[in-house]
């Protein structure tokens, strides 16, 4: 039981992570149709950007979060304008081939500026330094910090989202983008607030899970997105809490197969559940059977 | 108000509108009548700037406005309500509403005309909290008038309003559409209900395969025998 608790605690906070890079790749899925397999690397430049605050600009954790997730927010919204925006009326094979492109582009372009070998954030001090001990049950305070910036990110995107103009111009395009341009709603701006938004949470991922594993890479975004992708096919492409639901699965799942079986089966576990979801309920766990329109 | 001049478009190489021109004044209703397929939603989603013409003019109030997007010209007063309705499902009917006033930044305004709104279908008041997918396709169709409405448009086109409705429930869109026109609303009707387009319309286009073939009064064109044998089934 106790090792379950812990495994429990573990896998909330990986899952956090994994959900926040979900929903990047959920919303932006939602408004253009596109899986951005560049996702993952935006949450790697996130990690990067926070180190470089942390250790070069000897910022604390919080202005190097912020800091973090307001760069890759800009990141996110050249990628769109620069790679996406030109294809918007080419061939969905066409911008997914791109999107691999801009992925590759991010990866391989930050390791001839980093070096590709891995680098490791700063001990951490005081409060962040932490373990906390209930019954036989350890939490570290990196634990606690995920978890709980992970809720109130999660809280303030469905804030916007369901309440702020952009947030509703945000679900009109994404659940008919002719209609809402006839109610004005400019499509452009509102995809580069999409990947603005995305890419901001993703930035956050990258720093949190710096902190977290302490050692990061060029590659690091790799098997995060990809893992994070199938988090959101999970919980139903498109659809935010799907994208939430599904990171925790995701992270949870991984937990217990490393926790009680064999690590080495863990990500051969995450893809195998796409696979299932697949066959089984390709529109995911929270999504409707749809036709493909004609 | 509108004048569209010699409008061409095209899907590819498919020439769906081939050289159109009409015209809609100030105060009329004026609808386009013809067969599925004859290019009649081609033509509003192009006056509308959904789709890019290939070549002619399109002008609104005397300025040429065949180079504004779909955004630029819902703000100079087009409005419209899309074939199939196209609500969106899954937000509420007062969202939906709001979405209709997306650029308006008059809150006074937007809340009267809420009102304005919930008396015309007194039904979607009750329905305001409800998702607009869960309505029929009769409440459907009032919530894509009353999110068009939401604008103040000056011009409003209307994409097959009676669509997939029973009998009894065509009649009520007409006679509010009829209402909509009296209070000073500028009306493009696209109809397939050819006899009941004709009824309320000031004037009216007949368009085969891309081009306008046939045009005069509602009264006139009733008359026709050439409509009365393709469209009205006598």
């Amino acid at each position: 039981m106790e090792q379950f608790l812990q495994q429990l605690i573990n896998g909330i906070s990986l899952g956090s992570i994994y959900a926040l890079i979900a929903l990047g790749y959920t919303m932006v899925y939602g408004v253009i149709k596109l899986i951005n397999f560049a996702h993952g690397d935006v949450y790697m430049l996130g990690a990067y950007i926070g180190y470089f605050c942390i250790t070069n600009l000897n910022l604390g954790f919080f202005p190097s979060l912020l800091i973090s997730m307001l760069v890759c927010a800009l990141l996110g919204a050249t990628i769109e304008k620069i790679a996406y925006k030109p294809l918007r009326n080419a061939s969905r094979i066409a911008v997914l081939i791109t999107a691999i492109g801009v992925s590759l582009f991010l990866e391989y372009g930050t390791m001839f500026f980093v070096k590709p070998d891995p680098r490791s954030y700063p001990p951490l001090t005081g409060f962040m330094a932490k373990t906390f001990r209930v019954g036989n049950l350890l939490i570290t305070s990196q634990q606690i910090l995920i978890i709980i910036i992970t809720v109130v990110l999660m809280i303030a995107l469905q804030l916007i989202v369901k309440r702020t103009r952009i947030g509703k111009a945000m679900r009109a395009v994404s659940l008919d983008g002719d209609a809402a341009q006839l109610m004005g709603i400019s499509v452009d701006r509102t995809i580069s607030f999409t990947f603005i938004l995305g890419s901001a949470l993703a930035g956050a991922a990258g720093i949190l899970v710096g902190i977290y594993y302490n050692s990061i890479n060029p590659l690091m975004g790799t098997m995060p997105g990809l893992k994070a992708f199938v988090a959101a096919v999970f919980g139903g492409i498109g659809i935010i809490p799907g994208a939430m639901i599904g990171g925790y699965f995701i992270g949870l799942v991984e937990v217990m197969v490393s926790g009680y079986g064999n690590s080495m089966y863990r990500d051969a576990v995450v893809f195998a559940i796409l696979i299932i979801i697949l066959i089984v309920k390709p529109s995911g766990l929270l999504g409707k059977e749809t036709r493909e329109k004609v | 108000m509108l004048e569209i001049t010699n409008l061409n478009v095209h899907f590819g190489v498919i020439h769906a509108i081939k050289g159109i021109s009409l015209t809609v004044n100030e105060g009329e209703i004026v609808t386009l009548i013809g067969a599925n397929g004859a290019g009649k939603t081609t033509t509003l989603r192009t006056i509308s700037g959904l789709k890019k013409p290939t070549s002619g003019t399109i002008t609104f109030e005397g300025n040429d406005i065949t180079n504004l997007d779909a955004r630029q010209r819902v703000k100079i007063g087009i409005s419209q309500v899309p074939e199939g309705r196209r609500v969106f499902s899954t937000m509420t009917v007062l969202e939906n509403l709001e979405l209709g006033a997306y650029l308006r930044r008059d809150k006074a305004g937007i809340n009267k005309d809420y009102q304005m709104v919930f008396e015309r279908f007194p039904i979607l008041a009750d329905r305001k909290k409800q998702m607009a997918g869960t309505l029929s396709g009769g409440e459907q169709q009032m919530l894509a008038m009353g999110r068009a409405l939401m604008s103040r448009p000056k011009l409003l086109f209307l994409d097959e309003p009676s669509m997939g409705l029973a009998p009894l429930l065509v009649q009520e869109i007409f006679d509010i559409i009829k209402d909509i026109n009296d209070k000073g609303t500028t009306i493009l009707l696209v109809e397939q209900n050819a006899s009941m387009a004709l009824q309320i319309a000031d004037r009216a286009y007949v368009m085969e395969t891309g081009k306008i073939t046939l045009s005069g009064t509602g009264k006139e064109l009733i008359q026709s025998e050439e409509i009365k044998k393709a469209y009205l089934g006598g």
